[in-house]
């Protein structure tokens, strides 16, 4: 067990990696009642075409079968794993993304046999054809309520239309249709490939002993059996530099109008360290632009464009990256025409040394806020790890960073053909 | 246990609640402004937190003012207005890192508090009149954000479930305010309803984080203190007489999936002797994962996605919500008031009865170990008079039984049942 201290933080996380390959983070608490703990695999919505262990040819599996395993690894031959949280006087959770599959769990009291369910349940899967196919109804219904849903409408239909070929433009939970398509044999398969523990990471954070928690975990692992495998074979289509298509538009039933634009960011030949640099240093220049500080904020706000829903915000992970904004507005087409010449008009203009150290002190104090949550601390640590990069390195990063860096970032950040613009559009009465 | 000790100093104008804990890595400041819930001045109500927060004397316009808070390293702070029982409550929320932290030596603490005091007390004003574009700005955005409801099914339904379950009492009245009171309100006439509001809501303050006890009182003093207000709280809540009749109410709009909310009046609020139990019925009801709608609208039924149930504390309601196929609303419906059946008959285990007690806890517990989840609960204590340490809350918790968990199903009567459906109605 290795500790790794942060001292302008005055944090420490406790770091090992068990025999089977699985990674254990703790950090402890002491002042808090709660203890968090997620168990993350480094596996999402994206991972549709895979070779399976133990198999040399390829599969692609059902859209949306990420998210229905997660659903169904709670279930067991003879029980809810939900109700064993629920006597253990914690609550559970789950979720999943494009690139990860988490399980989670949070309490204040008997930590060690909640964190020993969380292993377990995760590490011993039951899948059978009628509970699948019960399934299919509650997922369905899941589907649906984000289809009424106009903010995630506007989000995926962005995505879409940056993204041509690659399994990113595939709503996580799938289609109503393409989830009738999942089997049993089909969950085992994504199982085995990607919950092998060398495809995860556990991080546990809150009111416990470290020392004691982490042979607890030693011991639990060591009790099981997993077969060393080789790396997963994960294979995703060749994807354009340029967007799907520049305009798309959906119609709903909204009384106002929504406009999104979308930048297909290029994180293809970005390593970790460099995919938190470009993370940071865009979130800044939008803060700077697009924040209620900001000249085109104020401008577009000024002028009846924007209201309060109006957002932005930069995802870059392993395969793919976007960045995203807009929001309701009255005048969706004025909108989108002007948040893209604001795009491209970044690269003319510059933020002086002044300006940069405000946006540089607002990114500081936002990351020390976020450190009050073992949600955020927990799940961000475990994001970054996986991309190979230390979360509390974000505040060094943050501190190096100068106006010069933003400059050089401007320069190759905005092209005509990496922009899409989609609406949310009304129902005529 | 690890429990937060409250210190509660009546001030000259205010409240004020000091919450010292070395969780955090940040200050936070939450000013609380409560008045009766009335139709009058409701829109007012709605529009002043996002006007005060645009611009004050000393920075007057939005850039200026945010460009401080940035340079503040990036203090976060947000208003809004809410509903807690029949008191409407405006809430200003700051949080500031702690300075120990930061390579600075600036008071990045009493700075803030400048900010936070002069958007309260000293907005950017003119002949008596807020600054007119601002406010004609942000009467526009209030419009959309009450043109917007619609799009939020879920929010919809439970906004429509209260307007016809609770037709006759302040509590339906809409938090966002009303459309038709726009032409009248003017810079000048929300000015005027400003100042009244400003001398005369009852004013609660709390800080919480690592803080020194004397120095933030000191500084609270220089930044809170009012001139004018008593500070007394003489409000009396409406009572529902008679008995209820049940009603049920179809509307249709265009959605994908029905949206069933039903609300059921609960008789018990917040610091009467049976409001653990409710907690406790509540679990068991409709609360968590494991509880019984959960288990049979979803699990056993594949009827739905979510089914939950959760209680209003001030006004004593239960509400319970859940979206479903618009062909499985009678289905859905009647298993949703079987469970209500089964809960009187007392048709649950001991074992669920300490479950749920568990869980309670564990929720309360966690949500004390977040600052802002601490102020609301110290702040539900504060509106209902009763102030009751964290401890013996959690006592009487454990003291609950399963004879007064029926106890309370007893006393629980069924008053709305509300379905947003699509245009088809799914027969």
């Amino acid at each position: 067990m290795e500790e790794l201290v942060y001292e302008q933080l005055n944090e420490s996380v406790f770091r090992e990696k068990m025999d089977n390959g699985l990674q254990v983070f703790l950090l402890s608490k002491p002042e808090l009642a709660k203890t968090y703990g997620i168990f993350t695999t480094n596996y999402g919505s994206i991972d549709q075409t895979f070779t399976p262990i133990g198999k040399n040819e390829k599969v692609t599996v059902p859209e949306g079968i990420a998210h229905f395993l997660e659903h169904k690894l709670f279930e067991k031959e003879d029980r809810d794993v939900f109700q064993d949280f629920t006597k253990l006087g914690a609550s559970a959770n789950a979720f999943t993304s494009f690139t990860k599959t988490a399980y989670l769990f949070s309490a204040t009291s008997q930590i060690e046999k909640n964190v020993e369910t969380l292993l377990d349940f995760v590490q011993d899967p039951y899948f059978s054809k009628e509970s699948v196919d019960k399934e299919k109804g509650i997922i369905a219904q899941e589907i649906k309520m984000y289809d009424d849903q106009p903010d995630w409408r506007a989000f995926f239909g962005t995505i879409q239309s940056l993204y041509e070929k690659h399994p990113v433009k595939v709503d996580i939970a799938g289609t109503v249709d393409s989830i009738q398509e999942i089997t049993k044999d089909d969950l085992y398969t994504c199982y085995e490939t990607f919950y092998h523990p060398s495809n995860m990471v556990l991080f546990v954070a809150g009111n416990f002993n470290p020392e004691e928690m982490m042979e607890q975990i030693r011991t639990n692992q060591a009790n099981k059996d997993f077969k060393e495998i080789p790396e997963i074979e994960r294979s995703y289509p060749d994807e354009p530099k340029s967007v799907a298509k520049a305009e798309g538009s959906i119609t709903m039933p909204v009384t106002t109008a929504k406009a999104m634009v979308g930048v297909k960011e290029d994180v293809s030949s970005l390593n970790g360290e460099e995919l938190l640099r470009a993370e940071l240093i865009s979130g800044m220049i939008l803060d700077f632009y697009f924040s209620r500080s900001g000249e085109f904020y104020d401008e577009l706000y000024q002028a009846d464009l924007i209201d309060d829903s109006f957002q932005f915000e930069t995802e870059l992970d392993r395969q793919f990256g976007f960045t995203i904004l807009g929001g309701d507005s009255r005048k969706p087409d004025e909108l989108a025409a002007r948040l893209k010449e604001m795009l491209h008009s970044i690269k003319e203009k510059k933020i002086s040394e002044e300006d940069f150290t405000r946006m540089k002190r607002k990114k500081i104090g936002q990351f020390m806020r976020a450190l009050n949550s073992l949600e955020f601390i927990a799940n961000q640590f475990t994001h970054y790890h996986t991309l190979g990069v230390d979360l509390f390195d974000v505040l060094p990063v943050i501190e190096s960073l100068s106006a010069e860096d933003a400059d050089q970032y401007v320069e190759h950040w905005i092209k005509d053909d990496r922009i899409s613009v989609f609406q949310v559009k009304p129902q005529e009465q | 246990m690890k429990i937060s000790k409250e210190t509660v100093v009546e001030k000259k104008g205010y409240r004020l609640h000091i919450l010292p804990s070395k969780k955090y890595k940040t200050i936070s400041i939450v000013a609380k402004l409560k008045a009766p819930m009335k139709r009058e001045g409701i829109t007012e109500r709605a529009l002043l937190p996002s006007v005060l927060q645009k611009a004050t004397q000393q920075l007057p316009n939005v850039r200026t003012l945010q460009s401080a808070l940035e340079n503040l390293y990036g203090t976060g702070f947000s208003s809004d207005g809410s509903k807690k029982g029949e008191n409407h409550v405006l809430s200003f929320r700051m949080e500031v890192v702690n300075e120990v932290y930061l390579k600075n030596q600036e008071p990045i603490l009493e700075n803030a508090l400048q900010i936070f005091s002069d958007v309260l007390f000293d907005p950017k004003v003119e002949n008596g009149a807020f600054d007119e574009s601002i406010v004609a700005r942000e009467k526009q955005t209030l419009e959309q954000k009450i043109k917007s409801i619609k799009d939020d099914k879920m929010s919809y339904a439970n906004m429509r479930l209260i307007d016809h379950m609770c037709k006759d009492e302040p509590y339906a009245l809409h938090v966002h305010g009303y459309l038709e009171d726009f032409e009248q309100i003017t810079a000048q006439s929300l000015y005027e309803y400003y100042q009244a509001m400003i001398n005369r809501d009852l004013l609660d303050v709390y800080i919480s984080g690592d803080v020194d006890q004397t120095e933030i009182e000191k500084l609270a003093d220089q930044y809170f203190t009012r001139e004018f207000s008593e500070n007394a709280d003489d409000h009396k809540h409406s009572e529902l007489t008679g008995s209820i009749e049940a009603k049920e109410i179809v509307e249709e709009d265009d959605v994908n999936q029905g949206k069933l909310h039903i609300g059921y009046r609960t008789n018990i609020k917040f610091g009467d002797p049976d409001y653990y139990a409710l907690q406790v019925f509540n679990g068991i009801y409709g609360g968590f994962p494991s509880s019984k709608l959960f288990m049979n609208v979803r699990e056993k039924h594949s009827l739905a996605y979510y089914a939950a149930s959760r209680f209003e504390s001030h006004k004593g309601l239960l509400l319970v919500f859940s979206g479903v196929d618009p062909k499985d609303y009678d289905q859905a419906k009647s298993i949703i008031l079987e469970q209500m059946k089964a809960m009187e008959s007392g048709d649950f285990t001991d074992d669920q009865v300490e479950d749920s007690k568990e869980q309670v806890i564990n929720q309360l517990q966690e949500t004390m170990d977040n600052a802002n989840g601490l102020i609301e609960v110290l702040y539900h204590q504060t509106l209902s008079g009763k102030d009751i340490p964290a401890e013996e809350l959690i006592e009487n918790i454990r003291n609950v039984k399963k004879e007064d968990v029926i106890k309370v199903a007893e006393k629980i009567q069924l008053d709305t049942i509300y379905f947003l459906t699509s245009q088809e109605g799914g027969e």
